[in-house]
């Protein structure tokens, strides 16, 4: 449904596509800074679904709100400049680069793909993430991958408060220094951790090292070029709080 | 919801365009809070003080005798302003209706002034200091800024807060930045809920303090100044407000030349940060932020716990 009345003034009405991007065969520029939220979005999907574009530049993003959301097919998406919050949301297939910092709850509920960060992120980072690869170069906020599902989540800086917090599945790789609660009421999946660990959450404990492990990092650390990994200590669930089971509603039918 | 934002200049001087640049941040945080918007603007301290009151409110009850009523009230307190020996230079209520602004000098008690205005029935003194103006009124930042004219507003440091209500009425007196009473020049914008607040209010109250609103937020103005009152510095008190204060938060205070950030322990509430050499911008969203620093910029979210000051 579009909104045809806006009597405060926060909705934008016009969704009409721009059509300025400069398209040169599977490759488009947009210059994003005249262009309104809604309407870079709106570009941005003609570009990838109606002109056949695979790799869009989108320049002066001016760390906006909700940029480059729901974007489900293969592509190639590179911001220059910040991201505001939610950037990259329910997203499905795309690798996105961003060469600047985003606020909170970027790369929300991904399904796969890979969003990678040149600075910092705020809170939120990967929350929900259901698949594909999150790379944060520089620090993030508070609760990052609460609620994760799957994929993985790299951090080469520090990481806030609840780290993990109510974690199901998938792997985070912290570098730096953790803040308090760190992995608060997982249920499932991997903590890797470099620097101090302020306080472990409720039933967050000490997992054992595998062979695995270490291949997980050493090929994660290979396919983004972030040099030779540290080392690193494994947090998972103690498995006390809860009596579900991990698997997905598909997996269970196969084993049942 | 709410957006809050602080900017303070360090490049010398006291010639910034705080009103203008202030105004922009919050109007590209409207969507974090419609309802009020409101300033704390610093200007270079003068010899003698400013004080903001409010008459009535704006969408408040609007007997037939109001522009009377509004007329006395104005005489009553110009009046008792003279009884105690303040010296009026200007007083300026063209800006808005229910609003009255008036500068003097004086050299007495500023509680027992601030106590005597405000027992004018309908009265409330929104802001006394040498440097420091609250403005607060409804509707968005650029109605605001229009009504009150602050595009024009030439000082050092401010503060302001877009207000989306969640605990309390939609007027001025629950609209932010509140001042410590009675501490010139120190106010508080707050994101978030406080869930100890009749607590403290019992405390302070008992304690002589005076609540002019329904507002959570307000109790972290008294706060601060009955800490301070007991001899605290302002970065003390912040930091024991951590521990004292339950709820989620996110506050800004200033005084006449600093301007500090708490966060609550759980980084419930948003915060972007910026610094350089000419000026340290903080701001709910970075797009607030980016409307008065114009260009790709380093900035980060301060973890949770943290209390920071910067000075002029």
């Amino acid at each position: 449904m579009t909104a045809t009345y806006d009597a405060r003034g926060l909705v934008e009405l016009d969704g009409t596509i721009p059509r300025v991007s400069e398209i040169d065969g599977e490759r488009a520029v947009m210059e994003a800074r005249e262009l309104s939220t809604r309407k870079i979005n709106a570009e941005l999907r003609w570009l990838l679904y109606e002109r056949g574009v695979k790799d869009v530049t989108i320049l002066n993003p001016s760390a906006r709100h909700s940029l480059g959301v729901g974007i489900l097919t293969r592509s190639r998406i590179t911001f220059e400049g910040s991201l505001g919050y939610f950037g990259c949301g329910l997203i499905d297939g795309p690798e996105v680069r961003i060469n600047g910092r985003v606020g909170w709850s970027v790369a929300e509920n991904m399904m796969s793909g890979v969003v990678v960060i040149e600075s910092n992120a705020g809170s939120l980072a990967g929350a929900a993430l259901r698949g594909g690869d999150l790379v944060v170069k520089g620090q993030v906020g508070a609760r990052t991958g609460i609620d994760q599902k799957g994929g993985t989540i790299i951090v080469m800086g520090s990481a806030g408060s609840m780290t993990g917090f109510m974690m199901q599945r998938g792997r985070q790789i912290i570098l730096g220094d953790v803040g308090h609660g760190l992995g608060d009421s997982m249920y499932d999946g991997t903590l890797y951790v470099g620097g101090k660990v302020a306080s472990l959450g409720i039933d967050c404990v000490e997992g054992e090292w595998t062979d695995a492990d270490t291949e997980l990092i050493e090929r994660k650390f290979r396919i983004y070029g972030l040099g030779e990994p540290p080392e690193l200590k494994k947090f998972v669930c103690g498995k006390k709080l809860y009596n579900y089971d991990s698997l997905e509603p598909s997996e269970r039918k196969l084993v049942l | 919801m709410c957006g809050i934002a602080g900017i303070i200049y360090r490049n010398g001087g006291g010639e910034h365009r705080v009103g203008a640049d202030m105004t922009a941040m919050l109007q590209a945080m409207k969507h974090r809070g419609p309802d009020s918007t409101g300033y704390a603007l610093y200007r270079t301290a003068s010899d003698g003080y400013v004080m903001h009151v409010k008459l009535a409110e704006s969408n408040g009850y609007q007997e037939f005798d109001l522009a009377e009523r509004l007329n006395r009230q104005r005489a009553d307190i110009e009046s008792r302003m003279k009884a105690s020996g303040a010296a009026i230079s200007s007083i300026d209520s063209t800006t808005s209706q229910h609003a009255m602004t008036v500068a003097f000098g004086f050299d007495g008690d500023l509680k027992q002034l601030a106590d005597y205005i405000e027992d004018v029935r309908d009265t409330e003194v929104l802001s006394l200091g040498r440097s420091l103006e609250i403005i607060k009124d409804l509707g968005d930042a650029d109605t605001v800024a229009a009504d009150y004219k602050l595009g024009s507003f030439i000082g050092t440091h401010a503060i302001g807060h877009a207000r989306m209500a969640t605990e309390s009425d939609v007027d001025i007196a629950n609209a932010h930045p509140y001042w410590a009473y009675p501490f010139p020049d120190v106010a508080v914008v707050h994101n978030g809920q406080l869930t100890n607040y009749h607590q403290w209010r019992r405390r302070l109250e008992r304690a002589g303090h005076r609540f002019q609103s329904e507002c959570d937020s307000e109790i972290i103005a008294v706060y601060l100044a009955e800490r301070m009152a007991q001899g605290d510095s302002l970065e003390d008190s912040m930091r024991r407000s951590l521990g004292e204060l339950d709820g989620v938060f996110t506050y800004l205070c200033v005084t006449e030349d600093a301007l500090g950030v708490a966060k609550d322990e759980l980084g419930a509430k948003p915060l972007v940060l910026y610094e350089s050499d000419e000026i340290v911008a903080l701001a709910s969203e970075e797009i607030a932020i980016r409307r008065v620093v114009d260009r790709e910029i380093e900035t980060y979210d301060p973890y949770e716990g943290a209390v920071m000051v910067w000075t002029r």
